[in-house]
C-alpha cells in the first residue's frame, strides 16, 4: 500500500496558493500608479502584473498577502484590506 | 559453490552478484571489510557499480537514497554509531519508499565507546520503517541478502531492508559458505525495474511536504504494506528453497515441539544456545530454542504459535531500552496478552552487551533460572564488582 508520496510537477496549478492567506489582501487603487514596477519586482509569488499607469493588479488565486507590495509603493496607491 | 571465507567477504561477494549500480558507504569497524571488499571487486574490473567516497554515514546513506531515487539498486553497509548518523536519513529512506539494502554489522553504542558486538544500534532503529532480518551464521548473512534485495524491490513493498550481523562474530568469522551462482541469483532477484523514478524527462517530486491531510496516509501504508510483507514472505522463502536449496522462515523451531523450557533469541548466540540445547537434551531435559529471524516485520502469529504451549519461556535481548523492559521481552510479553493460552512464566534476560561472551555456561544458567519466579531485564554474568554507588 502506497500513501500520496509522488508528487507530479505542475502541482500550484491545481492548489490556489491564495488560500493560504489569512487576514488581508492588497488592494491596487490604480489612480497615483506611476508603473515603477516595484511591486511586481518584490512580489514572492510573482503573481502582479500589469504595463501602463493605473494597470497593475495582482492574481488572487496566489497572492498570499504578504503586504510587501503595498508597503515598497512610493505613491501608497496600493492599500491591504481585509479579507471577504 | 562451497567456499571457505571471511564473513565480511561473503557478503561482499554475495551483494555484488547482485549487481548494484551504486554503493556508498563510510568506513567503521567492524562492517569495513565488507565494502573494503566491494572496492577491491570494482578496483579489480570484476564489478561495474560506482563507488561514491563520502565524508560521512549521514553522506552515504543520503548517496544510496539519491541514487535509488534514480532508479538504480545500490547498497550501503554500517555499524553502530555510523547507524546512528544515518537516522535522520533512513526515516527518509522509508518514507519514500525506496528499496535501498543495507548490512548493519551489530556493534555497541558509545559511551563508553565499544567496538564490540551487541544489537542495541539495529534495535534503536526498529521504528524506521527499515524491514530487518538477523542472520545466525555467514551462510544466513549471505542468503538473508538476496531475501532484503528481492523483498526490498517488491512492488507491492518498496521498503529498504536491514540485515543484521553479529559485529566480528560473523563479519571477521569464517566459516564454510554455499555461495549462489550468478545464474541462480538472476533467478530469484530480477532487474530492478523502479515503479517511480527522478528522471529529467519525466519530472517527479520525492519526499516532498505533506502537510497534516496527507501525513498521517503515508504512515498507514507503510504499516498495512508491513501486513503485505507477512503474508508474501512465505512465497518468497519458498521460491528461495527451491532455486538455492536452503529452507528459511521468519523464525526457526529448534526442538521445541515438546519442550517445557525455551530461549528466545536473535543472531549468532542461537548457535552456541543450539549447542547447549543439545546436550541438555542428551541429559533428557526438554529444553529448546526459538530464532527469530526476521524482527520487522515482527512475525507475530509465528512467535505466538511456536511459544503458546511452553510453560517456561526466557527472552534473550543483547539491546536494552534503558528505563524500561528491554525491546524484544516486552514485544514477546505483548502479544501473549488476552491470549487463553500462554506460557507461565516469559523472563526477560540481557546479555552480551558489548561484546561479552555468552558461553554455554551463560546460557545454562539462564535454563537453570527458569525454575525461579519470573524476572524481567535480568543481566546475565554481570560483574557486581565493577559496580560502585557513590564515584
Amino acid at each position: 500500500m502506497f500513501g500520496p508520496i509522488v508528487a507530479k510537477p505542475g502541482s500550484s496549478r491545481k492548489n490556489k496558493t491564495g488560500s493560504w492567506r489569512t487576514e488581508s489582501k492588497p488592494k491596487f487603487l490604480q489612480t497615483n500608479c506611476i508603473a515603477c514596477r516595484l511591486c511586481v519586482l518584490v512580489c514572492p509569488e510573482g503573481c502582479i502584473e500589469g504595463l501602463e499607469k493605473n494597470s497593475f493588479h495582482c492574481d488572487y488565486d496566489y497572492c498570499k498577502g504578504c503586504g510587501n507590495c503595498a508597503s515598497i509603493c512610493p505613491k501608497k496607491d496600493i492599500e491591504m484590506v481585509p479579507e471577504g | 559453490m562451497r567456499e571457505f571465507l571471511e564473513g565480511s567477504q561473503a557478503i561482499a561477494k554475495v551483494v555484488s552478484l547482485c549487481k548494484p549500480g551504486v554503493i556508498s558507504a563510510y568506513p567503521i569497524t567492524p562492517q569495513t571489510h565488507i565494502v573494503e571488499g566491494l572496492a577491491q571487486l570494482i578496483a579489480d574490473g570484476k564489478l561495474n557499480s560506482q563507488f561514491i567516497n563520502v565524508e560521512s554515514e549521514h553522506s552515504a546513506a543520503s548517496v544510496v537514497l539519491g541514487a535509488s531515487a534514480c532508479g538504480v539498486r545500490v547498497f550501503t553497509a554500517t555499524s553502530s554509531q555510523g547507524l546512528f548518523l544515518m537516522a535522520e536519513v533512513l526515516f527518509n529512506i522509508a518514507g519514500m519508499r525506496l528499496p535501498v539494502v543495507l548490512t548493519c554489522a551489530n556493534r555497541a553504542m558509545s559511551a563508553p565507546i565499544s567496538i564490540w558486538n551487541d544489537h542495541q544500534d539495529s534495535i534503536s532503529l526498529r521504528d524506521s520503517g527499515l524491514i530487518q532480518l538477523y542472520a545466525e551464521n555467514i551462510q544466513e548473512a549471505v542468503d538473508w541478502h538476496l531475501l532484503a534485495y528481492r523483498l526490498a524491490e517488491s512492488r507491492n513493498i518498496m521498503l529498504p531492508a536491514m540485515v543484521c550481523i553479529d559485529g566480528y562474530i560473523l563479519t571477521h568469522g569464517v566459516e564454510p559458505v554455499d555461495m549462489p551462482e550468478e545464474g541462480e541469483i538472476d533467478r530469484f532477484l530480477p532487474e530492478y525495474q523502479p515503479p517511480y523514478k527522478l528522471d529529467v524527462d519525466n519530472p517527479i517530486t520525492l519526499g516532498c511536504l505533506a502537510d497534516p491531510e496527507y501525513y498521517m496516509e503515508t504512515r498507514f501504508a507503510i504499516q498495512e504494506t508491513y501486513k503485505d510483507i507477512l503474508a508474501s514472505m512465505p512465497q518468497l522463502f519458498k521460491e528461495f528453497g527451491s532455486i538455492f536449496g536452503r529452507s528459511y522462515n521468519f523464525v526457526e523451531r529448534y526442538r521445541l515441539d515438546d519442550a517445557e523450557k525455551a530461549i528466545v533469541a536473535m543472531g549468532s548466540v542461537c548457535g552456541t544456545i543450539k549447542d547447549v540445547v543439545d546436550e541438555l537434551r542428551k541429559k533428557g531435559k526438554k529444553v529448546g530454542l526459538l530464532k527469530i529471524s526476521v524482527f520487522r516485520p515482527f512475525p507475530y502469529q509465528e512467535i505466538y504459535a511456536s511459544l503458546r504451549s511452553i510453560p517456561k519461556v526466557a527472552v534473550v535481548d543483547r539491546a536494552l531500552s534503558l528505563g524500561s523492559f528491554a525491546p524484544l521481552v516486552s514485544e514477546i510479553k505483548a502479544l501473549f496478552f488476552g491470549k487463553k493460552k500462554t506460557p507461565k512464566i516469559v523472563s526477560g534476560f540481557v546479555a552480551g552487551l558489548g561484546g561479552r561472551d555468552i558461553t554455554k555456561d551463560s546460557v545454562k544458567q539462564i535454563f537453570r533460572q527458569l525454575n525461579q519466579r519470573e524476572v524481567s531485564g535480568k543481566f546475565v554474568d554481570l560483574k557486581p564488582e565493577l559496580l560502585q554507588d557513590k564515584i
